[in-house]
């Protein structure tokens, strides 16, 4: 029997490196998995059944896949299939890792919660009433129901980090440049990336060494140190910062605040310096300015959506109208909405007021994180300020929904890597923990993060499933 | 009466010969069937990233070298937005605020020089190619539909933007003719107007004679060759003209040039062609040209047609030495110099003769030293021979042209007599028939007679 709720990645590969199951037995049995829950959860956008003798895996669907649909969540892209496979999906193939299917996600990768999906919200496993969190809630939800022993994900804003702190597993945001984005539907190219999203710190590293590397096909790789699979169980010799904005900002719940402070005196137990940082003004302008750099690339980047070429197109009597038409009744309200506001960013004679000033406000956040790691080999937070929200709660509000990622945007504005571990539980749902490190310090995180999961002891499979 | 001068810039799109485009790995080039040198980069599928062509910037730089600019420590691409079916990704990959080349003057020869600033030179990626079917005139207006070969899209295209300092049509001309001439050396780009892989555009006003206020511009576009830019530049010169004398002014405006009828007519934007969106395009990490690179590219930069010309002008005069280096005869006259040949008689051969590629000189200057004693059929085959590995002027020498006027006297009077009515035009003052006796006597004797001789024959004979 292949507990899938259980079982983490390298627990199968065990199993079938000793021939105790085979292949086909694992992949069935995760299909098994998504036949029963996928009904309820909607993690799954299709299926697939895909060649590989290995670790099944599932893949966000804005990840390009050759000869299997790649929407997005948009109808605009409903019925495209891509000629090509993107970089990361080759790797994944290149290891044996066989596709199960590829997950839902906010159009895009817009939003924090799956809800702007054009195909329909994905449910948390732990409670189906809230949300998965997005826009990779696809992923960290079909993590958390036992339906796939790993995934990858696309971190723009958080969209990796946050729903695998509202699903209760681990979720990498590597840092900007170690993994290619050839293939990945973009959504803000100086802010986009892959990275995986697992149940065991150590899967997530073994996951990411299969698609970190220089990518000769996208130029803004770079060469990387080998990764690490992290082993120890303390954390001597690190120096962990708190940043009291980040702890301290309005709207973090107190059973996530409780849970955060927990994490970061066990910390200290095991053996790490922990003192108190600051970051004021990459909490205070990260997110407006996050708004107007991810909108503006965003409105460039969805221009090819014209109807002309593939994907969705709507009947006009000439060429304007079949532009408009095509990008009216394709893109829901989010796109449409960023579009709108990325436009007037770049436009002429607000470029220097906005767009200029967003990228002088980001140097300065990666000035104001590169002085914090001259003292600290890694920063904690929450990940999300709340736990899983209700679906809905948020969805007629974009600020509420845009300040879901708080805590997660400072540091993709600075390009640094971040790992979000589950913390503990308040209301009886997942709280996440946000390590954040210098460029390049994935192995660090998996260090920490490694050693925190074991004195944890959080349980990553949802009580109501057990 | 004001007098007025002409302002003209020009903005030059040159079509690199790059093996692939500017971007992914398709081929670039001319031919193929439509459509079929495309990839998921230029056809903009979601996901596809673009990887800058390394040759490509290597020969923006060797241009920018050539053309005098600086090469930049640090070019940053930038994406161009707009909507527009030859435009996949919604945006032009291009250079804004900081090009690759920046600077830059071109001295253009001549009995009047004159030196013609640039403003920069920068690279960016080509549009598709839209061809409108039906409708009769091949333009989108009429047309019953548009349809778009994406193979030219994301070719590699330098722009190239020259400061106001052309003041006739005719400097134009010569400006575009020996840019060209230096491109073409370069082996950087056929440059051929008629291909479209070179394009210009001219943006054109007139200020009084001796002002050096800047007034408004007409932009000219869609001219397909020199001649018709500068007919298009005199057009706009003309109309601008009239319309200040008139009391009138010159608003800002683009036009088309219409060869067919000499006129300038409104040209069609794209719309919302006026506010490109410009920002750094984040797929691709700024350029930064090594000082080493840049060192060797123009290390190994040619002698420039330009210089060429300076050089052979004190020979042959200035318009002879355009000549050579324009048609690239300046080679070959070069070789036959050095091996003895005077040079106005070097001149002449190099410009008349095909030479082929790989002429063994030394012995073929031996040739055209005795040419006006040889039969005209020796010297084309000793023209014709000159690159075989065992060609060798005695051949040649020896079939010397009949110049014995005892053996010409009786065919030039065959000729005359069999032509009265020429000759007796001749003698009532049209003098240019002498070339058709000549050319008579020439057919008669099987080109074995010495032209000159002939020539001298003839007039004594026609004017006894």
């Amino acid at each position: 029997m292949i507990d899938t709720l259980r079982l983490t990645a390298e627990e199968l590969e065990g199993l079938l490196t000793r021939g105790e199951v085979s292949s086909q037995e694992v992949f069935e049995a995760y299909r098994a998995a998504i036949d029963e829950r996928d009904g309820e959860l909607h993690c799954f956008l299709r299926l697939h059944d895909g060649e590989g003798e290995g670790i099944p895996i599932a893949l966000k669907d804005v990840i390009g896949t050759n000869g299997v649909e790649t929407t997005a969540g948009s109808q605009i892209l409903a019925g495209y299939v891509p000629v090509y496979d993107s970089t990361v999906a080759a790797r994944c193939k290149a290891r044996g890792l066989r596709l199960l299917g590829k997950t839902n996600t906010d159009e895009f990768a817009m939003g924090s919660s799956t809800e702007n999906s054009a195909f329909g919200p994905s449910r948390n496993p732990w409670d189906p009433s809230r949300v998965p969190g997005g826009s990779g809630g696809g992923s960290a939800a079909a993590v958390a129901a036992g339906m796939t022993p790993w995934a990858l994900g696309s971190d723009t804003g958080g969209s990796i980090k946050q729903p695998s702190a509202l699903c209760g597993n681990v979720g990498l945001r590597p840092t900007y440049g170690t993994v290619s984005r050839y293939g990945i539907v973009a959504f803000a190219s100086s802010l986009d990336q892959v990275g995986p999203v697992a149940k065991t710190v150590r899967d997530n590293a073994f996951l990411y060494s299969v698609i970190a590397g220089r990518d000769p096909a996208d130029s803004t790789t770079v060469d990387l140190p080998p990764t690490e699979i992290p082993e120890a169980e303390d954390l001597k010799g690190l120096r962990i910062g708190v940043p009291v904005e980040m702890r301290d900002a309005p709207g973090i719940e107190p059973g996530v605040a409780d849970a955060v402070a927990r994490a970061v005196a066990l910390c200290e137990e095991l053996g790490a310096e922990v003192e108190e940082c600051s970051l004021p003004r990459s909490v205070e302008y990260g997110l407006p300015c996050y708004y107007l750099i991810a909108p503006a690339e965003a409105s460039s980047n969805l221009a090819r959506y014209d109807g002309v070429r593939y994907g969705y197109r709507a009947a006009g009597d000439d060429l304007t109208e079949v532009y408009e038409r095509t990008r009216d009744e394709g893109f829901g309200d989010e796109p449409k909405r960023r579009i709108m506001l990325g436009t007037y960013a770049l436009s002429a004679g607000y470029y220097e007021a906005f767009y200029g000033k967003a990228q002088q406000v980001r140097t300065m956040i990666i000035r104001e994180h590169a002085e914090v790691f001259e003292r600290c080999d890694l920063i904690v937070s929450a990940t999300s300020p709340t736990v899983a929200f209700e679906i809905g709660a948020r969805a007629d509000d974009p600020l509420a929904m845009y300040a879901s990622d708080l805590l997660t945007i400072p540091s993709c504005m600075a390009g640094l890597p971040g790992l979000s571990i589950p913390c503990g539980l308040s209301e009886g749902l997942p709280v996440g923990l946000q390590l954040i490190g210098p460029q390049l310090s994935e192995n660090t995180l998996f260090r920490a993060g490694h050693a925190l999961e074991r004195a944890l002891e959080f349980d990553f499979v949802p009580e109501r499933l057990q | 009466m004001t007098e007025w001068e002409p302002v003209v810039g020009l903005e030059i799109h040159v079509q690199l010969k790059t093996r692939t485009k500017m971007f992914c790995r398709c081929a670039a080039g001319f031919g193929g069937e439509p459509n079929t040198q495309t990839c998921p980069v230029c056809l903009a599928h979601p996901g596809a990233l673009p990887v800058p062509n390394r040759t490509a910037v290597e020969w923006t730089i060797k241009l920018g070298l050539a053309l005098g600019a600086e090469v930049a420590e640090r070019a940053v691409f930038h994406r161009k937005n707009y909507f527009y079916p030859d435009n996949p990704k919604g945006y032009q990959i291009s250079q804004y605020d900081e090009p690759l080349c920046v600077g830059g003057t071109l001295a253009v020869p001549g009995e009047e020089p004159f030196g013609v600033g640039f403003v920069r030179a920068h690279l960016e990626e080509d549009a598709a190619k839209t061809v409108h079917v039906g409708g009769g005139t091949g333009r989108k207006v009429g047309a019953e539909r548009s349809l778009i070969d994406f193979n030219r899209g994301g070719t590699p295209l330098v722009e190239i933007v020259t400061r106001p300092d052309i003041h006739s049509a005719e400097q134009a001309e010569r400006f575009l003719q020996l840019l060209r001439q230096t491109i073409v050396e370069l082996g950087i780009s056929d440059a051929r107007m008629e291909e479209g892989t070179l394009r210009v555009d001219a943006n054109v006003s007139v200020r009084p004679t001796g002002s050096d206020e800047l007034r408004t511009r007409w932009e000219l576009k869609n001219m397909n060759s020199f001649r018709f830019i500068g007919r298009g530049i005199d057009a706009a010169v003309r109309r601008q003209i009239e319309l200040y004398e008139g009391g009138g002014s010159v608003e800002q405006h683009t036009y088309d040039y219409e060869p067919e009828t000499d006129t300038l007519t409104p040209h069609r934007t794209k719309e919302e062609a006026d506010d490109y969106r410009y920002f750094p395009e984040p797929d691709l990490v700024p350029l930064a040209p090594e000082r080493e690179l840049v060192e060797r590219l123009r290390a190994g930069l040619p002698e420039l047609p330009a210089a060429r010309i300076a050089r052979h002008a004190e020979a042959v005069g200035v318009a002879d030495a355009w000549a050579l280096v324009t048609t690239e005869r300046d080679p070959a006259y070069s070789a036959l110099v050095g091996e003895g040949v005077g040079e106005r008689e070097a001149f002449n051969f190099a410009m008349n003769q095909p030479i082929p590629a790989g002429a063994n000189f030394a012995e073929l200057a031996k040739v055209v030293k005795a040419a006006k004693d040889l039969r005209r059929e020796a010297l084309t085959a000793a023209v014709g021979a000159s690159a075989d590995p065992d060609f060798a002027a005695d051949t040649y020498l020896a079939q010397t042209a009949v110049s014995d006027t005892a053996e010409l006297g009786p065919v030039i009077e065959a000729v005359l007599a069999a032509n009265p009515g020429q000759v007796e035009a001749y003698k009532g003052g049209k003098e240019g028939l002498l070339g058709y006796f000549v050319g008579q006597v020439m057919k008669e004797t099987s080109g074995k007679a010495n032209p000159k001789v002939v020539n001298e024959l003839l007039r004594e004979r026609l004017t006894a």
